[in-house]
């Protein structure tokens, strides 16, 4: 089997006594869409953190294409062509949808006409064509999310890492976004997406990991694990798998 | 990205360069060249406080270095004031570097950086005031030598013309970064750190860059001070007064513009000179002022004079075009 896109390999997270992230280890296999869920608090935002450079570990490794990169500072984890999207998003608040998108163009493009050509066009994939003269400061939050995404596109990321872009949406605007998302992937980028809306888990992903409380508890493709009693267990509470099949089985 | 042209700059360039023309009072080329000086030196801040958002306090150790280089190689060495004055330059630079590379990559910031680079501001001043080399207390005076081959002249217009030229390169320096890729880093440093980080602009390199392009800057109002004043000790070249004008300058006129601080230190000259003129000259008056300007610009004004000018430039064309509804409707 061909080296995945990415590996992590035992890794720990330790904040003080609070282990956050317990000897998980994940591939992302090129080319497709990988799902990362989990309960609240079950450390994915961390592992993000981990992956992308943002901490190191405690304990364990990444990889990339078989390198190693574990501790590699952010902006060089960000060259080697991972790039991630924050939960809570970052925008360049002070500038414009256009100038934002910019920043990620020019991490290949030295040029500022070529960096401004490129993010109008991401703008435009990812449905912000319209809004490049605004400040990104006064965009909605699904506006902001786009941006999320359109910044980090922009850096023509070989692996994308996606923190929770559909969170916070209402069900109108999740509805769109699925479609970019699953664009970008046609696009031939590789995609790891921490994400609670299991609708776009589930009609989106090729395969899924299941963290909770800082370990990977199941993996598989989606309906795979939705019907694990330990994944429904680790987000229904000690039981409820039990009570929930004798009530005549999971529906997602 | 938004900002004036080149062609903009050399206009404005070109009608400051007629002034000596026009008149030959010392008192005006005096208190001009006074503002130009201070413009140059906030331009230097303006790079790295407006443009990277990284505010320092300590820009004296810049003026300073540029300063006290420019006079060492002279009075010491023997060397020409010129080549004494590019050296005090790149002087200035290597301090910012240094000061860039310990500050940055300890990851100071906001108020830690600003107080972390008084503090080195302060030890340079301390050290100036007793070492010999710079004079100890007594300073050091320049020779005087009227030509301009040591950097000197008989008349005000010639400085006058040096200073705006030193001023007009550095506001072609700005608009060069505000197009570049590089210029882009640097606010995107300024505006979010980590979102930076995570689209690959290596953060600490974009910092340390932008603070030795802005010690250069600075560094060379500190070494033109010394050819017009003939004179440096450790209060001047070190001493926070220089500090404070630095930031004053961009903060007043617009910190992140290219003819920021510019505006800015014309105003608040101008508005130094109103209250010697009204006060007579009592010491600490016009630092008085000063406190009163900032207490305004921050409270009416936080982004500068240029935005308060946009957002009024807006607000007239907005009662122009209903106005002129109000006539044909």
């Amino acid at each position: 089997m061909a080296e995945p896109v990415l590996r992590v390999e035992r890794a720990f997270k330790r904040f003080g006594g609070l282990l956050a992230v317990d000897n998980a280890s994940l591939a992302v296999e090129a080319g497709r869409i990988t799902a990362l869920i989990g309960p609240n608090g079950a450390g994915k935002t961390t592992l993000f953190s981990i992956i992308s450079g943002f901490m190191p570990p405690s304990e364990g490794h990444i990889f990339h294409r078989g390198a190693d990169i574990t501790g590699m500072p952010p902006h060089l984890v960000a060259r080697r062509g991972i790039v991630r999207t924050f939960q809570i998003v970052q925008p360049f608040a002070g500038l414009t949808v256009h100038e934002n998108i910019a920043i990620g163009a020019h991490l290949s493009r030295r040029s500022r006409a070529e960096a401004l050509d490129a993010a109008a066009e991401v703008a435009s994939t990812v449905g912000l064509g319209d809004l490049l003269g605004r400040p990104a400061a006064s965009l909605t939050v699904a506006g902001r999310k786009r941006l999320e995404v359109a910044r980090a596109l922009a850096a023509e990321p070989e692996l994308l890492l996606l923190d929770e872009v559909l969170a916070g949406l209402n069900p109108a605007e999740v509805a769109t976004m699925m479609p970019i998302i699953r664009g970008i992937a046609d696009a031939g980028v590789t995609i790891l997406m921490i994400e609670h809306v299991m609708q776009a888990v589930m009609s989106l992903a090729g395969h899924v990991f299941v963290l909770a409380e800082g370990r990977i508890i199941a993996e598989g493709a989606p309906q795979v694990v939705v019907d694990n009693p330990r994944v429904v267990e680790a987000y229904l509470g000690h039981g409820a798998a039990a009570r929930l099949s004798a009530a005549g089985g999971v529906h997602v | 990205m938004r900002g004036p042209s080149i062609a903009h700059i050399v206009l404005v360039i070109a009608m400051l360069a007629t002034v000596p023309l026009l008149t030959t009072s010392n008192a005006v080329l005096n208190f001009l060249i006074v503002a130009l000086l201070i413009a140059l030196v906030g331009q230097g801040w303006n790079v790295l406080g407006g443009y990277g958002g990284q505010y320092s306090f300590g820009h004296a150790a810049f003026f300073g270095t540029g300063a006290y280089v420019t006079a060492i190689l002279q009075m010491r060495y023997g060397i020409n004031a010129w080549p004494a004055f590019a050296l005090g330059i790149a002087g200035g630079a290597l301090v910012g570097a240094a000061i860039g590379a310990l500050t940055f990559r300890s990851g100071l910031k906001g108020s830690y950086f600003a107080l972390v680079t008084l503090a080195f501001a302060e030890v340079l001043r301390i050290l100036a005031s007793v070492a010999p080399i710079t004079g100890a207390g007594v300073g050091i005076l320049i020779t005087l030598d009227l030509r301009p081959q040591a950097f000197q002249f008989q008349s005000r217009a010639p400085f006058y013309w040096i200073v705006l030229a030193l001023l007009a390169a550095s506001l072609v320096i700005v608009r060069l970064i505000e197009q570049s890729r590089f210029g882009a880093w640097l606010v995107a440093v300024r505006e979010n750190e980590d979102a930076a980080k995570a689209v690959g602009v290596d953060t600490v390199r974009v910092k340390l860059v932008a603070m030795t392009i802005s010690a250069a800057i600075t560094a060379a109002g500190g070494g033109f001070y010394v050819q017009y004043f003939l004179f440096i000790d450790s209060g001047i070249a070190y001493g926070p007064w220089i500090s404070i004008e630095a930031l004053l300058a961009p903060i007043v006129g617009g910190i992140g513009t290219v003819f920021g601080p510019l505006l800015g230190a014309v105003v608040v000259k101008t508005l130094g000179e109103l209250t010697k003129l009204i006060t007579g000259d009592a010491p600490g008056l016009d630092l008085v002022i000063y406190g009163g300007v900032l207490v305004l610009i921050v409270a009416f004004a936080p982004h500068g004079i240029t935005s308060l000018l946009a957002a009024l430039r807006v607000r007239f064309a907005r009662l122009r075009s209903s106005a002129s509804e109000g006539v044909h409707g």
